[in-house]
């Protein structure tokens, strides 16, 4: 029946095989793909990639133009933070209706731009376009271009309807849109040891947190991309330096524009993690070949690290042995977890993304343990099986991984978009451990029936082993 | 709090306040969701049933994702996950893929299809694809219910109740008889536990009821001791075909009491089982005419121990009543919900000054007039609201309190005022799917919620700060 008591009652779709891979099996592995119908992906599509990209521009009219529905699922449900502004908190759909389905939505795309601009007076508006706005014809560029002309606010288009590629596609669809207003500020008192931040969210106010620690060393961020972002950062960001790039999926696109047309350097990095971190604040600094810079860096580093580190070393007496799944978005987050967990004393023995590239995964391949199961856009029964299979003691996803493991009696930390602890680094590090502590350390697992052993069961006399 | 963080709804990019007449043409903050959500939690209630959107696969996602959020259990939904190519020349390759590898992970015994704006905008011959796997599995693969659901015509409330009468569509067979024991309900979208409880309620009556959906197991389970690929739970269609024996359906929800196209009424007329249309049972009034069908159908009088109920409810009311008298409320949600709330609240008297739905329902405002008590003069009923409308009033109105989910949080937040969790999304507290909303006893919850909330304020407020009120 629908009862899966091993892992082997789980199949793989024999589509999906080859974006299933265990590290010591020497099988060929795939991934980059679009998502095999009724898998039930994990992916959200690539309108939802470009939303959450521009999202956190918060001084900025983001509006989708399509059915209510792909506007609502995400109002208000992310942990992107803005120091000021607000209004990107705020849901605007066309909300259009059969009418306008069937005879246009231009009109009342134009019209509720020219109100909401009014009302709101945006630094700029993003439109997103969805699945059914190119079918019905709509020419939402020409719409932009009057807007923009009869408002003096820039209207730009995001054109990602949801069934154009994967989330990816949204990602780049994003980076275009952002890469508009780029070039059309003052670069003007930017210091030559500067940097834009890419692909940092400020979930839970991580970039104030990375950006402090970047003004301490004496190097100025000149833009988060797109973390409490602002459309005048956006617009002066090519007079940075030098780009750290997190985020790799979703904002390598931008960042290899503006080396192209500004000739800024990236380098990739990630906030996760205290070897992670360091190693960031320790590329910066030596990109500009600084040794004041270098020495702040080290200082920091270190002062953070004894800050931390006692908390790091309790909590890894606890967890130690501990073995977990991590199933993310991107894959660079998912390298430094893989570190960060073992600093923690534990082994990842899953691990998986939604939109990892071949070169990511192949860089994952490498820090994983042998035994360890990778998953490309995994589905919830994939990502049930192995957690059977490696009898996971914790499992690090977002909401709709949660389930999977909770139903399991495992412990889950979500490290996604919706969290509101910050995570990222130094002190982010010591909060992380925190999470998987509290649930990994609970007691409520030993009710959970697999959990409980011996096996407890209720009859009428009553409990009995 | 920093300038900014309050009135989002109302502050420039700049933090002023706005100026100026308020944006009409684009919905701000909706009150409503997509019909296909509507049609999952339907397909959610039939055991072993996987429901699956014809389309592109973000809109799955989301649904999965808004619904995991509120219930906290294992929501999968597959989709056929359009490409650009799909989306011009159609997706009938991608349904019978999808539909193949749903079968092949998950074995349903039941596969739930609902169409999304995409797949209605293309025209996608749905009974064609449906006949197409039919005859490749030559009649073996599991059923295939069909709804059509562009949530460009209406709103999740649409898209459940229509998914109701096509499963019963599908899977009520013609059954020369009648079981004088068994009844259906049609539920309004409530919670776990009321679905649970009208099931109890029944018994109680010596009423075997088979509900469609019934949901509260898929959506309220236990943990688990190995993985189910689909959630425990659910009606089986093997009961949903013998729904024609029922002696009678109670079709629940205000807005489909009119309709005469329901799923009860294509019941009654092609199988003939008398239809009870009721409103949902939340205050005394509606909760009376509930029970009074029971016993008229099961031919008992009220058990003890529900009269025991209903009597300690009206005497909760008496000791409660001068706590609520002449408070005022702004009631929003599913069109149902509202109804009810505003009938139950100006029941205890307290005024529901704003009952707002995101559903643009055409006589909203007589279908309220007909449930409040003492008139609706001093109500303003708005249909087709969206949050930024439901923020207007409520601010220009100062209520002393909100009853409806926790999108009206914010809004809360800024005047002050309690918000009472109901209804669908609570994505901030936990436990909603566990709230009784029907009965005398879902009254009764409900009543000392709304009371405590008040209290709270009236203690809050004091400068005494009495731990005796
Ligand atoms: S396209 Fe339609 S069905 Fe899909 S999420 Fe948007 S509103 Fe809902
Ligand atoms: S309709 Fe398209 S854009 Fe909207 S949620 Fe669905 S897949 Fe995404």
């Amino acid at each position: 029946m629908n009862t899966a008591t091993t892992p082997e009652a789980i199949q793989v779709l024999t589509d999906r095989t080859d974006q299933v891979w265990t590290k010591g099996s020497g099988k060929a592995f795939k991934c980059d793909r679009k998502s095999t119908a009724g898998s039930v992906t994990q992916r959200a599509c690539a309108f939802c990639g470009s939303r959450v990209v521009l999202y956190p521009i918060a001084d900025a009219l983001h509006i989708v133009h399509g059915p209510i529905g792909c506007a609502v699922y995400n109002w208000d449900i992310r942990g992107a933070m803005s120091s000021g502004p607000q209004l990107h908190r705020n849901s605007f759909s066309t909300d259009l209706a059969e009418k306008e389905v069937i005879f246009g939505g231009e009109k009342k795309l134009k019209e509720s731009l020219v109100e909401l601009i009014e009302y709101y007076k945006p630094k700029a508006a993003f439109v997103y376009s969805t699945c059914i706005v190119g079918l019905i014809g709509d020419d939402v560029d020409a719409v932009c271009k009057s807007v923009t002309q009869v408002t003096g606010v820039d209207c730009i288009p995001v054109d990602s309807p949801g069934f154009k590629g994967t989330k990816k596609s949204g990602y780049q669809a994003a980076c275009e849109a952002a890469f508009k207003l780029v070039g059309t500020g003052d670069t003007g008192g930017i210091s030559k040891y500067s940097i834009n931040l890419l692909g940092e969210f400020n979930i839970a106010g991580e970039a104030w947190m990375i950006r402090e620690y970047f003004e301490k060393i004496g190097i100025e961020v000149v833009a988060t991309i797109t973390g409490d972002g602002r459309v005048d950062d956006l617009r002066r960001c090519h007079g940075a330096a030098l780009n750290l790039v997190q985020c790799s999926g979703s904002m390598t696109h931008l960042a290899k524009k503006l080396k192209e047309d500004y000739g800024i350097p990236m380098q990739r990095v990630s906030f996760f993690g205290f070897e992670d971190t360091a190693r960031a604040l320790y590329a910066a600094a030596e990109y500009f070949g600084d040794e004041d810079l270098m020495k702040r860096a080290q200082e920091l580093v270190r002062s953070e690290i004894a800050k931390y580190a006692p908390t790091l070393r309790a909590y890894k007496k606890l967890l130690k042995g501990k073995k977990a799944a991590l199933y993310v978005g991107g894959a660079f987050k998912a390298f430094s977890l893989v570190t960060a967990l073992r600093t923690l004393g534990m082994q990842t023995v899953l691990a998986g993304t939604q939109t990892g590239s071949a070169e990511d995964y192949e860089q994952l391949k490498e820090i994983c343990d042998p035994g360890t199961v990778i998953v490309d856009d995994s589905n919830p029964l994939e990502l049930a099986k192995f957690v059977l299979e490696k009898d996971v003691d914790l499992f690090i996803g977002g909401v709709k991984e949660r389930p999977i493991a909770f139903k399991l009696g495992v412990a889950f930390c979500d490290h996604n978009h919706e969290r509101k602890i910050p995570l990222a680094g130094f002190e982010g590090m010591a909060h992380f451990a925190d999470e998987v502590a509290r649930s990994a350390l609970s007691p409520v697992w030993k009710f959970a029936p697999r959990r409980s052993l011996p096996r407890v069961t209720q009859n009428k006399e009553g409990v009995s082993a | 709090m920093s300038n900014f963080a309050v009135r989002i709804d109302r502050t420039t990019a700049a933090g002023a306040p706005t100026e100026g007449p308020e944006p009409k043409a684009a919905t701000r903050n909706a009150c409503k969701l997509c019909s296909p959500l509507g049609a999952a939690m339907v397909f959610k209630g039939v055991r072993n049933c996987l429901p699956f959107l014809h389309g592109s696969q973000g809109c799955a996602t989301y649904i999965r994702r808004y619904m995991i959020s509120h219930f906290r259990e294992p929501v999968d939904i597959a989709s056929s996950s359009f490409s650009e190519d799909d989306a011009i020349f159609g997706g009938a390759r991608n349904f019978a893929v999808g539909v193949d590898n749903v079968i092949a992970q998950y074995e349903p015994e039941v596969i739930g299809v609902a169409t999304t704006c995409l797949s209605e905008t293309i025209g996608e011959n749905m009974l064609g694809m449906i006949k197409d796997y039919k005859e490749r599995h030559e009649g073996d693969g599991p059923p295939l219910v069909h709804v059509s659901t562009p949530a460009y015509t209406g709103t999740h409330s649409d898209g459940y109740y229509a998914a109701i009468k096509a499963v019963l569509q599908e899977f009520v067979q013609p059954l020369n008889l009648t079981l004088s024991h068994q009844v259906n309900i049609l539920p309004p979208m409530c919670s776990c536990a009321d679905l649970r409880h009208l099931r109890d309620l029944c018994a109680l009556y010596e009423l075997e009821a088979t509900i469609v959906p019934d949901y509260s197991d898929t959506l309220e389970g236990a943990s688990w001791d190995a993985y189910h690929r689909i959630s425990p739970g659910g009606t089986s269609v093997e009961d949903i075909a013998e729904m024609s024996a029922s002696k009678a359906t109670l079709e629940i929800g205000h807005t489909q009491a009119g309709r005469k196209d329901s799923a009860g009424v294509w019941l009654e007329k092609e199988h003939g089982v008398r239809r009870e249309a009721l409103g949902w049972p939340l205050g005394i009034r509606l909760s009376d005419e509930f029970f009074a069908s029971l016993s008229l159908i099961s031919g008992k009088t009220m058990p003890e121990t529900v009269a025991a109920e209903r009597g300690r409810l009206v005497d909760a009311y008496v000791d409660a009543h001068k706590y609520v008298s002449g408070r005022r409320a702004a009631v929003f949600g599913e069109p149902d919900l509202v109804v009810a709330l505003a009938s139950f609240l100006s029941e205890i008297g307290i005024r529901p000054v704003i009952c707002a739905t995101g559903s643009k329902l055409k006589g909203w405002r007589e279908l309220l007039a007909g449930e409040i008590d003492g008139g609706i003069d001093d109500i303003e009923t708005i249909a087709g609201a969206d949050h930024a409308k439901i923020a207007e009033r409520t601010r220009a109105l100062e209520p002393d309190l909100m009853v409806g989910s926790s999108k009206g949080y914010p809004i809360a937040r800024e005047l002050d005022i309690p918000l009472v969790r109901v209804g669908f999304p609570i994505h901030d507290r936990i436990g909603s799917q566990r709230q009784l909303t029907m009965g005398y006893r879902g009254t009764q919850e409900l009543f000392d919620r709304v009371v405590n909330a008040l209290l709270k304020v009236k203690q809050d407020d004091s400068d005494t700060g009495f731990s005796y009120l």
